[in-house]
């Protein structure tokens, strides 16, 4: 279970309050098959995600969550379209803007952890500000150490992250996405490898993050239950949103 | 907590996914210190083999002898025109002293390349004791000088190397064959009919067998006069501070003082050809082997790569650029080469140990020496690692352009 101290996040914000975290204009995105075939999966998605909301995005599967996930994530770009993070449009810029805007502006937590297993559970805390590099490290520590109390694994903190339960390597994964305080954190599914118990524990971690700091968080999830508890609810069906 | 200030983010990650596959890093480790330490133990071998046969060779010869130009025959050019030749017949080749010798003595001393100089006197004799008489190869050498380019001291079975006025140092073969000893004397006839007696001072085992039935050496002011050049030399024999440089050498005295200058390399063609012949060998082993160590490396990173697919998408996802996971990878790399290399150096150098403790001559005596050169340790360990870097840069290269979305996804 998580433990019910505070996340320890600055309020990184503030000054952002007018502007939404992410905003799509009429977003497209089409995936080419090969031999002149090409399968357009979102269809003109228009999307205003404000700071402070959390949103829960649900959806058959191939209904183009994921697809809308990755590219609020700047893991891909839109075939068509604008896509703007924290007001910045997005879609003029090159490979290494794009990786520095999503190490420092967004969090992902997918369904299976994907911890990297040679670092112990504090290390895979750490290890996105590590690698951004220009952070001392003692405060990056300090910080991945309050993270973890804060998921309630401190006994676990060196223990290396394969050795962890499902629910724990999530929770670690959730602290992980937390380090940067990100003004957004895209959870793909993140409690669908758990148990209720633990599903719900790594869900009130994450309004807890969402309440106290202003984070938005986009959540997809195929349970309603979830869904119901968040702020709103949108369906994404093929290729559509309907709030 | 294990994760260092001092340490870049690439370092830490590819140490770590090194010691996460343990099992996979110790085997290519081990692949390539076989591959290195067979690259030092045969180049050390080699080298060794190498540096003693030429040390043979040449212990028993100058680097470069210079001598006077070969005669030709020049056909006349008169004013009768009528005046042709059909046949050129070959001029025979008289023994002759170096033309003004003091003055090229004194180039060649300033040659930068040039050890010793050293001027000699030689000629064909007969040596007479009884009823006995045997053809010999007479050097007149000035011994201080002589030394230098062919240790006559070490040579000595019997007697001292020393080159008084009517001094004489033969070799074993002949001292047996006319029963000459330490201090008896012997005459000795030139060509030109002058003779003079000399007194053995000492016995020489030259190493060879023929050689050891028709040399002599005695001091030059006596040669001079007992082969009829007083004042004169025939030979000027050189040692030079590289003796691979000794062809390029002698062609360079050749244009300066139109002299013939014929250098070891020339005279054991065979032999030089044989060593050349050895280092390539050496060199093509050499490269196959850093190839077999790339394409080990290059194997188990492509695997590394495809293993860790996911971790590579989520380092990418959480703000990791492409060419901090490109050096990652090259890093892997280059720890393998350098790991390897180390490993290997301490491998050849006690395979080396073993080998020279079991390839011994006869007296117990190791057959010849073998020096370890550091700088060879250090040219393999570095080639190993460039070796490593090189091998890691398609992996490293697949994994900085894996589409993150495709590598979470798996």
């Amino acid at each position: 279970m998580a433990s019910q101290s505070s996340i320890p996040l600055a309020a990184p914000v503030s000054d952002l309050l007018a502007k939404p975290v992410v905003q799509l204009i009429k977003v497209r995105k089409s995936f080419n098959l090969g031999e002149s075939t090409e399968v357009e999966v979102l269809h003109g998605i228009d999307l205003v995600l404000n700071p402070g909301e959390f949103v829960a995005v649900m959806g058959p599967s191939g209904s183009g969550k994921s697809t809308l996930l990755n590219l609020v994530g700047l893991l891909d770009r839109p075939t068509q379209g604008q896509l703007r993070i924290n007001g910045m449009e997005t879609t003029q810029l090159d490979d290494r803007a794009l990786t520095q805007l999503r190490g420092r502006s967004i969090g992902f937590v997918f369904q299976y952890h994907h911890l990297i297993g040679a670092f112990t559970a504090l290390e895979n805390v750490m290890l996105p500000m590590v690698g951004l590099q220009g952070y001392p490290t003692a405060d990056i520590q300090a910080r991945a150490m309050a993270l973890i109390d804060s998921v309630g694994l401190t006994p676990w903190c060196d223990t290396p992250s394969s050795r962890l339960s499902g629910g724990q390597q999530q929770r670690v994964a959730v602290a992980r996405a937390l380090i940067m305080q990100p003004a957004l954190v895209l959870a793909d599914e993140p409690t669908g490898n758990l148990d209720t118990l633990s599903a719900n524990a790594v869900f009130d971690l994450f309004r807890q993050v969402n309440r106290q700091h202003g984070t938005a968080v986009l959540l997809v999830t195929h349970n309603p239950e979830l869904a119901q508890r968040c702020d709103r609810t949108m369906e994404v069906i093929d290729g559509q949103v309907r709030a | 907590m294990l994760l260092s200030r001092f340490q870049p983010f690439e370092w830490i990650v590819a140490s770590r996914f090194l010691r996460e596959g343990r099992m996979q890093s110790l085997f290519i480790i081990v692949g390539i210190a076989i591959g290195v330490a067979v690259i030092v133990f045969m180049s050390a071998l080699l080298q060794g083999l190498q540096t003693n046969l030429v040390k043979r060779v040449l212990t028993a010869q100058a680097h470069i002898q210079v001598l006077p130009p070969k005669q030709t025959a020049r056909i006349q050019h008169g004013t009768d025109a009528a005046l042709h030749a059909d046949q050129i017949q070959a001029p025979l080749q008289r023994l002759q002293s170096i033309d003004q010798w003091q003055a090229v003595l004194h180039v060649l001393r300033a040659m930068p390349e040039v050890h010793v100089a050293s001027p000699t006197v030689a000629g064909s004799t007969l040596i007479t004791r009884g009823a006995a008489s045997r053809a010999l190869s007479l050097t007149a050498v000035d011994l201080a000088l002589y030394q230098q380019i062919i240790n006559l001291s070490e040579k000595i079975v019997a007697g001292q190397a020393r080159l008084d006025a009517n001094d004489i140092l033969i070799g074993t073969e002949l001292a047996a064959d006319l029963g000459l000893g330490v201090g008896d004397k012997l005459l000795v006839q030139s060509a030109t009919g002058a003779s003079n007696y000399f007194v053995i001072a000492g016995i020489l085992d030259l190493g060879n067998k023929g050689a050891n039935q028709r040399t002599g050496f005695v001091a030059l002011h006596s040669g001079q006069s007992l082969l009829g050049y007083p004042g004169g030399v025939t030979v000027i024999d050189l040692t030079l501070n590289d003796v691979y440089a000794a062809e390029a050498v002698a062609q360079r005295i050749q244009a300066l003082t139109h002299l013939q200058a014929d250098s070891w390399i020339k005279t054991n063609a065979q032999f030089f050809s044989a060593i050349q012949s050895q280092s390539l060998a050496n060199t093509a082993i050499r490269f196959f082997v850093g190839l077999s160590v790339a394409f080990g490396i290059a194997s188990v990173l492509v695997v590394s790569v495809v293993q860790r697919s996911k971790e590579i998408g989520i380092l990418r996802a959480m703000g990791i650029s492409r060419g901090q996971v490109m050096r990652v990878f090259l890093l892997q790399g280059g720890l393998l080469g350098l790991g390897g290399a180390v490993l290997g150096c301490f491998l050849g150098i006690l395979f080396l140990q073993l080998w020279l403790q079991m390839s011994r001559g006869a007296d117990g005596a190791p057959m010849f020496t073998i020096t370890i050169d550091a700088m060879m340790l250090v040219e393999a360990l570095t080639l190993a690692t460039l070796t490593g870097l090189l091998a890691a840069l398609a992996p490293a290269l697949r994994a900085a352009r894996l589409d993150p979305v495709v590598a979470i996804r798996g």
